[in-house]
């Protein structure tokens, strides 16, 4: 019930916004987002952007598991 | 002609029908069999390896990004006689058109017809024009029929594939189902996605120039690249795996699927051909396929297996195994 | 694709199984996932094969069309066959069998039946055709439930009057409680990442005092999926249950206060019948009275005959976890893709259709 994808924000016009992801686009409602910027990823589902993407976490999420992954490596070798 | 719309007269077989064809279709289409518009083209072939096909064209909207209903018209019927290891030479069209249909637009599919069987090598030497009240076609619904000489001395079919046989495609699939699901009311998506249109004879040969022992070929339409994989090995003795991480895939047909919660791999194609040869034959295909103009980006995709016969498996980026089924229907897109 | 492309990294799917693996857990459990999008995620990453063979990852009622009872469907069709009605509807409402027929049937036979993505495409369908009774199917979760109430906000104020809504909206944590206190063992849960999202990790504290259970949002690619599952295990190997947030990049403790307003405003809690579980207290949206007028029950209270359920069935087992897909009957034997009995089989995200689309790796 919930796909949804990241998509970054183009352009915005009122609580409407144009968001784009490899080739495609949509016009979508911002309605939901505090303070939407051009540039910001949201997460897109139905025609809606259901809720900023947070790219510190998302950072420190694949950092983590980089990390995970390096320790995985050096253990084996 | 000076109308600017079909109108039912253009059906009746009179006057204003003989100069909507010759105005439309015989001036574009120009060649001796056509120029003579007799009833019947009248076809001395050099083989009697014939491959003959039909093919029924519908598509809404009539031009999309990279084609329109007419290219795809030939292109269907070409390709059909291409995967049958067929030269394809003659084509037929019938055309049934919406009393209201505006001429600029038939004007538009006719030279687009013209321009690529001109590509594809073929000549429109038959056709028929019937015209239906308003609301008893969708605009212009297109049949064409081929006819093809075979090169190979064998019969393409899935009962000549063998396990360890190697499958082949020429590029990135899914591409003309996203180009026209796009376009559709109640998506309101822009995409730069265009369908992949095209006449595959010439890249055919080229296969089989390179790989003269090939099995079987078959170009992935309507159900896409899944479907084509698991028709081929349905009820046979072998099975088929395949790697995710090596089928080609545009980045913006990826996105657009992923958005409308669609499978690319199902997604319809109209200028992919799927060739399964033997092993040892499958590295010059793939050299022969990528210096073709319409196999740049071609692959290797899979193998035949012993066994999983008659199902095919795709080993996934993660190197987990799923299963592709032939689905239903029609994909819609979902939200869940 | 940014944001999505990385978290389908094989190396770090390797990583996160074999640490999985290590957790300490000498019993079988199982794992719920109560959203359907993760049941298609695990399907179509072959994710279970990644797994231990002690965790058994079972489906819930995580599929808002397989939950949705059939009266709905009929109610639906029954509408669509009123004079100048549309009835537009998400793409994965088309194929579910109501008592008799399905909205793909009665649009072949002539009922003016539209799938679209978002609302908003609908509003436009509404706003271009003021001769047509414009009728959207609202099914879905709290990820969904607020795109349909800011729809009908938006056809409030410009005086869209041709515009309303077929409500079966559902809220998730209820339905949680409500397995809590079933039958079937459940030993942790992975928690939908998107209807998290609006609600928050909040909204499942209540849940974590009433039942010490391991728990874990997750977002839906392998990464999210693993990295949630290791949090799981790893919980219920140190017996320290907890609500865990493993989706830190779309979920907040507090969720989504705009979305959750818009929900407020246009809905209310109601009681709903949750296909094959029954009815569970406030686990329901209905459209306020200020609404009344895009309110399509209200607007258009058609009577239908009292819906009929194959006796055989087994659609609420499964979507409770007591059973798998092929321990149904019907699975595969009458019940197909093709030829769909329960709405589990027709709905993509439904365990059987996943099952039957994907698995069978023991082949």
């Amino acid at each position: 019930m919930c796909l949804a994808i990241p998509m970054q924000i183009e352009a915005i016009d009122g609580e409407m916004g144009t968001v784009e992801a490899t080739g495609i686009k949509r016009e979508v409602s911002l309605s939901f987002i505090d303070d939407p910027s051009v540039g910001d990823y949201v997460l897109i589902h139905a025609g809606f952007a259901i809720q900023k993407i947070d790219e510190h976490q998302a950072n420190e999420t694949i950092e983590l598991l980089n990390q995970m992954a390096q320790r995985a490596r050096e253990m084996k070798s | 002609m000076e109308d600017s719309i079909i109108q039912l007269a253009h059906g009746g077989g009179g006057t204003r029908m003989n100069e909507l064809i010759r105005e439309i279709f015989a001036n574009r289409f120009s060649n001796e069999h056509i120029d003579g518009m007799s009833d019947a083209a009248n076809i001395d072939l050099t083989s009697s390896r014939i491959a003959f096909t039909t093919d029924g064209f519908v598509v809404k909207p009539h031009f999309f990004p990279g084609g329109d209903i007419g290219k795809l018209s030939i292109c269907g019927t070409v390709n059909d006689l291409a995967s049958a290891a067929s030269r394809p030479l003659y084509i037929s069209a019938s055309f049934i058109l919406e009393e209201g249909f505006a001429i600029t637009d038939l004007e538009r599919i006719a030279t687009s017809m013209a321009e690529t069987a001109k590509t594809a090598g073929v000549k429109i030497v038959a056709g028929d024009t019937k015209v239906v009240e308003r609301g008893s076609c969708d605009g212009i619904f297109i049949s064409t029929s081929g006819i093809g000489i075979r090169l190979t001395k064998e019969i393409m079919a899935p009962t000549r594939i063998r396990p360890g046989d190697a499958i082949l495609v020429n590029g990135a699939v899914g591409d003309h189902g996203m180009a026209i699901m796009a376009t559709r009311e109640g998506l309101s998506l822009e995409s730069t996605i265009k369908s992949d249109c095209a006449p595959l004879g010439g890249l055919m040969e080229a296969i089989l120039t390179a790989a003269p022992d090939v099995r079987f070929m078959r170009d992935a339409t309507r159900g896409g690249l899944a479907t084509v994989l698991c028709e081929s090995c349905d009820g046979m003795e072998f099975g088929i795996e395949c790697e995710e991480a090596t089928i080609p895939l545009n980045s913006s047909t990826t996105a657009a699927c992923e958005l409308l919660g669609l499978d690319p791999l199902y997604s319809a194609n109209e200028g992919k051909i799927v060739a399964v040869v033997p092993a040892d034959e499958a590295e010059a295909a793939l050299v022969a396929m990528r210096g073709h103009e319409l196999g740049r980006d071609a692959a290797i995709i899979g193998h035949a297996t012993g066994g999983r016969a008659g199902h095919v498996s795709l080993i996934t980026t993660l190197g987990s195994r799923r299963m592709l089924v032939r689905k239903s229907g029609e994909q819609m897109p979902r939200i869940c | 694709m940014k944001h999505l492309s990385e978290y389908r990294n094989s190396d770090h799917a390797r990583t996160l199984s074999i640490e999985i693996a290590r957790v300490r857990i000498d019993r079988p459990i199982q794992i719920m996932e109560v959203c359907g999008t993760h049941t298609m995620s695990i399907a179509r990453f072959g994710l279970k094969q990644l797994l231990p063979k002690n965790i058994r990852l079972i489906s819930g009622p995580g599929c808002p069309v397989c939950v949705t009872p059939n009266n709905f469907l009929d109610r639906a069709i029954a509408i669509s066959k009123i004079a100048d009605t549309t009835i537009c509807t998400f793409g994965d409402m088309m194929r579910v069998p109501g008592s008799s027929s399905s909205l793909e049937v009665e649009h072949a036979r002539g009922s003016d039946i539209r799938v679209v993505y978002s609302t908003l495409d609908a509003l436009m369908i509404a706003r271009a055709h003021p001769d047509r009774n414009v009728v959207f199917l609202g099914v879905g979760f709290e990820t969904t439930a607020p795109t349909i109430a800011s729809s009908i906000e938006i056809a409030h104020s410009e005086g869209l009057k041709n515009y309303s809504v077929l409500c079966a909206h559902k809220v998730v944590p209820p339905a949680i409680e409500a397995l809590l206190s079933g039958e079937v063992k459940i030993d942790g849960f992975l928690l939908p990442g998107h209807v998290s999202s609006i609600i928050g990790a909040k909204s499942y504290r209540g849940i974590a005092e009433r039942h010490a259970i391991a728990c874990s949002i997750a977002g839906f690619e392998p990464s999210d999926i693993l990295g949630a599952l290791l949090e799981i295990t790893t919980q219920i190997s140190n017996s320290k249950p907890a609500i865990h947030t493993a989706y830190a990049r779309a979920v907040t403790e507090i969720g989504n206060s705009k979305a959750l307003a818009v929900l407020d405003r246009v809905f209310e809690s109601c009681d709903a019948n949750w296909r094959g579980i029954g009815n569970i207290p406030g686990s329901g949206l209905a459209i306020r009275d200020k609404f009344s007028q895009h309110d399509a029950a209200k607007r258009f209270p058609v009577s239908i005959d009292e819906s009929v359920d194959n006796p055989a069935c087994r659609c609420g087992d499964i979507l409770t976890g007591k059973i798998s897909p092929d321990e149904c009957p019907l699975f595969r034997n009458g019940c197909t893709p093709d030829h769909p009995i329960g709405a589990c089989m027709v709905s993509n995200e439904g365990s059987c259709a996943a099952h039957f689309n994907y698995g069978a790796t023991n082949i």
